[in-house]
């Protein structure tokens, strides 16, 4: 599953991320690494950016960013 | 311990790292820049139990990366400054990412000491942590605190003078797989027999570093010893291929995951202990649900920029106006002291004019600085750029862009000079660069008297049409042409977005005032110098040299005969008399000759030389174009808040035309900024280097803008 086909609201376990050098790294910094469970909690007015919740904080990132996180979802609230 | 000691502030942004500088500092604070770089550099000073104490607050960064400006000033600080005591804010709350970084100043062996920040909003989710624990398994002591009571904070100090005092402070070794340790075994020993940079990093840390391929190591290796060098990418390129091919993964991300391996490790040995379930809404997710929504959220937004915007130029025009009057009775002080001649002139128009420039701008500066540090220290600005990133990212801009542009004009009548210095919350540093090359465009305060001038004198029907036109225009062309400059000079791709939303807090009243005077009295102390001397140059520009004698005698000769003259109206022709004296004044002057120069390029535009020296007058203030029009067309000085006579002057002349009226307007929109932007510009791009490009690249559009209408406009027979 990917954050991109998420509802508002969804939540799901970060299984891998696929991408490697600038972006692979700066995820990993913001605390997007494997096993991570992660809620996308809304977007922007125009779809993008996305907005997660991830250990208590609220992280924002695009859409394209958001591509190479790939989750496998767990329960689908409301 | 006689001297003072040197401790770094380090730790993630929103860690509350600079709430402690604050605290522990006061106003005993100042900013400057680390050397080359636009990245603001704070120090300040403590006295404690009679130890002096000098901090440095670094940027906050969540990495030590070379990836970005911020990052690599705060490693290159510590490895080439040594402080003596690194002090790491970490947000209690979010333990796991913020000892990330923790990890790598492990990695880096500097003397360290945990502020654990927060403890009490933690305490509030229901987290517990045992600080001994921490503090035990990480090698370093943990000291829980409250930067924003000062709770634990003389506790931490009396830690920090401890730590001061040990001399050894060993890398800590992590480990980080099999196949990365291997490839560290192979290296290191290479690196130490070379002592390839030994002296400045751990040879641990410029092996990992190589592996990481971080192109600042590697850049510094090469120049070292490149033959060494090579061979180590060479292993480090066989370890790359071998991790891709086993688990498709590189070794930066390998090494990453890790460092999260070390962290979870000591987490789960009892640190962290959840009291009750953490998983419920807080207050900055309840405010988020309405401030962000998708159709509320923007409308909200609108009510605050306009509402920062009236703000900043609504509540700043007392003091505006109080420091205009006050450098006008300067000026007619001087008027009335001085001695007629060439002093008199250059301290009137060169000196108080100048200062007077540089100081007029001040209270908008700060008006817009605390204005912006509100939105920014209560988390607003963050949401901003959330919601305005899809567009701005389309032209190659980032969320937070939309700050500087409605400073600049965007509403009209703003101010690139601050527009400018709000780019400073950028930190994409192509988007940033893109966004202060590009806000001089919009309209501000002082191109809309010259605006109104030309737009009353020829489309007087629909004036407020035209207007809005302008400020429509504004927009578009400044988001073209930052799309532009992005798709060649500015090429390459956008810096990650991912960024925190901090939780919503209210600003202190301390951080605000902080803030809003560091930036003022930068503004201040740098701009002065400078455009100072601009000031004076252009004065000399439009002054030098003066008429020959036997043309100043030819006015004196006519003064005479009307003087001798039994008119009515004696004094009205002699004020008539100064007007062409002061035309052809000016037309003899450099500046003049350059505009009369300048005729065989701009009558493609269908400007003439009076237009032209206006349009170098422009250069100064853009409000300079409606007095040195005025001027050129031998009406004295025109005042820009009465240009009645000047209106009907350019509606009667047969040189213009509403063609040429808008070949001019468009010219004046989009030409070089003033020269007080152009200083900011060089001061937040950190080189002259876009300041100068701005320049030309500005002027060159606008001149290609122009002769486009103008030459379309008289084919058409519009004129």
């Amino acid at each position: 599953m990917n954050i991109r086909h998420m509802q508002s609201g969804q939540s799901g376990t970060i299984s891998s991320i696929n991408i490697g050098g600038k972006i692979g790294l700066r995820l990993r910094e913001m605390g997007l690494i494997p096993g991570t469970e992660v809620t996308v909690t809304g977007r922007a007015p125009l779809h993008d950016p996305v907005k997660l919740r991830i250990n208590g904080q609220t992280l924002t990132l695009r859409n394209n960013e958001a591509d190479h996180i790939e989750l496998t979802t767990t329960a689908e609230s409301r | 311990m006689n001297d003072p000691l040197h401790i770094s502030l380090a730790g993630n942004p929103n860690s509350g790292k600079t709430t402690l500088f604050n605290h522990l500092t006061g106003a005993r604070q100042h900013v400057g820049n680390y050397p080359g770089v636009t990245v603001d550099k704070k120090e300040g000073t403590l006295t404690h139990n009679n130890h002096q104490l000098n901090v440095v607050d670094l940027p906050g960064t969540y990495s030590l990366t070379a990836y970005s400006v911020e990052e690599l000033v705060a490693r290159d600080y510590l490895v080439n400054e040594q402080p003596d005591v690194v002090v790491d804010i970490v947000d209690a709350s979010n333990l796991e990412r913020n000892l990330y970084l923790t990890c790598q100043f492990l990695e880096l062996g500097v003397p360290l000491v945990i502020a654990l920040n927060m403890v009490d909003v933690a305490e509030k989710r229901g987290i517990s942590i045992n600080t001994d624990k921490l503090s035990k398994l990480l090698g370093v002591p943990v000291i829980p605190i409250v930067a924003r009571t000062g709770q634990g904070v003389d506790e931490l100090i009396d830690i920090v003078l401890a730590v001061s005092r040990e001399s050894e402070h060993p890398p800590t070794l992590l480990r980080y797989g099999p196949d990365i340790d291997q490839g560290l075994s192979d290296i290191v020993p290479l690196i130490e027999q070379n002592k390839l940079l030994a002296g400045i990093y751990p040879s641990r840390w410029t092996g990992l570093k190589i592996l990481e391929n971080d192109e600042q190591i590697l850049d510094k290796a090469m120049g070292e010893d490149p033959t060494l060098t090579q061979q180590l990418i060479d292993r480090s390129e066989t370890l790359t291929h071998h991790l891709q091919s086993t688990i498709d993964a590189y070794p930066e991300a390998v090494i990453a995951d890790h460092r999260y391996g070390f962290i979870k490790s000591i987490l789960r040995q009892g640190v962290v202990t959840r009291i009750f379930d953490t998983d419920r809404l807080y207050a900055s997710d309840k405010i988020d649900k309405i401030v962000t929504n998708r159709v509320i959220g923007p409308l909200i937004m609108a009510a605050i920029l306009f509402g920062l915007y009236s703000f900043t130029f609504n509540y700043s025009t007392f003091f505006v106006e109080w420091l205009s009057s006050f450098f006008e009775f300067l000026s007619s002080s001087a008027d009335t002291m001085l001695p007629d001649g060439p002093v008199k002139s250059m301290i009137i128009s060169g000196v108080i004019d100048g200062v007077g420039g540089v100081l007029g701008f001040v209270p908008i500066i700060m008006f817009m600085f605390f204005g912006i540090a509100v939105l920014e220290d209560s988390g607003y600005l963050a949401r901003v750029a959330f919601m305005m990133d899809r567009i701005f990212h389309f032209f190659g801009l980032h969320g937070s862009s939309v700050m500087p542009f409605i400073v600049s004009g965007g509403i009209a009548g703003g101010c690139a000079v601050p527009g400018v210095m709000a780019t400073r919350t950028l930190r994409s540093p192509k988007e940033r660069i893109a966004t202060l090359l590009t806000v001089p465009f919009m309209n501000c305060g002082a191109k809309l008297p010259v605006l109104t001038l030309l737009i009353g004198a020829f489309f007087s029907a629909h004036q407020a049409r035209y207007m809005f036109l302008a400020t429509v225009a504004a927009w578009i062309v400044a988001l073209l042409a930052a799309k532009f400059l992005r798709m060649t000079v500015l090429k390459g791709e956008s810096t990650p977005f991912v960024m925190e939303l901090p939780p919503y807090r209210f600003p202190t009243i301390r951080g605000l005032l902080i803030h809003t005077w560091e930036r003022t009295w930068q503004y201040i102390k740098k701009a002065g110098t400078v455009i100072l001397g601009i000031s004076i140059l252009l004065w000399a520009l439009m002054t030098y040299p003066v008429l020959p004698t036997d043309r100043a005698a030819e006015f004196d000769t006519m003064r005479q005969q009307i003087s001798a003259s039994q008119s009515t109206n004696n004094a009205a022709e002699l004020l008539i008399i100064d007007g062409l004296e002061a035309e052809a004044g000016l037309r003899n002057s450099i500046a003049g000759r350059i505009g009369i120069g300048l005729e065989s390029v701009s009558r493609y535009a269908g400007f003439d030389w009076r237009t032209n020296i206006a349009l170098v007058g422009g250069f100064a203030a853009k409000e300079v174009i409606v007095s040195t029009l005025g001027t050129a067309y031998s009406l004295g000085e025109v005042d820009p808040e009465n240009t009645t006579s000047l209106t009907d002057r350019l509606a009667k002349d047969a040189h213009w035309n509403p063609v040429v009226a808008l070949s001019v307007l468009a010219f004046i929109m989009f030409y070089a900024p003033c020269f007080v932007t152009v200083v900011a510009i060089a001061n937040e791009a950190g080189s002259w280097k876009w300041a100068f490009f701005s320049m030309g690249f500005n002027t060159l559009f606008a001149l290609i803008m122009s002769i486009a209408i103008y030459q379309i406009g008289t084919l058409l027979g519009l004129g």
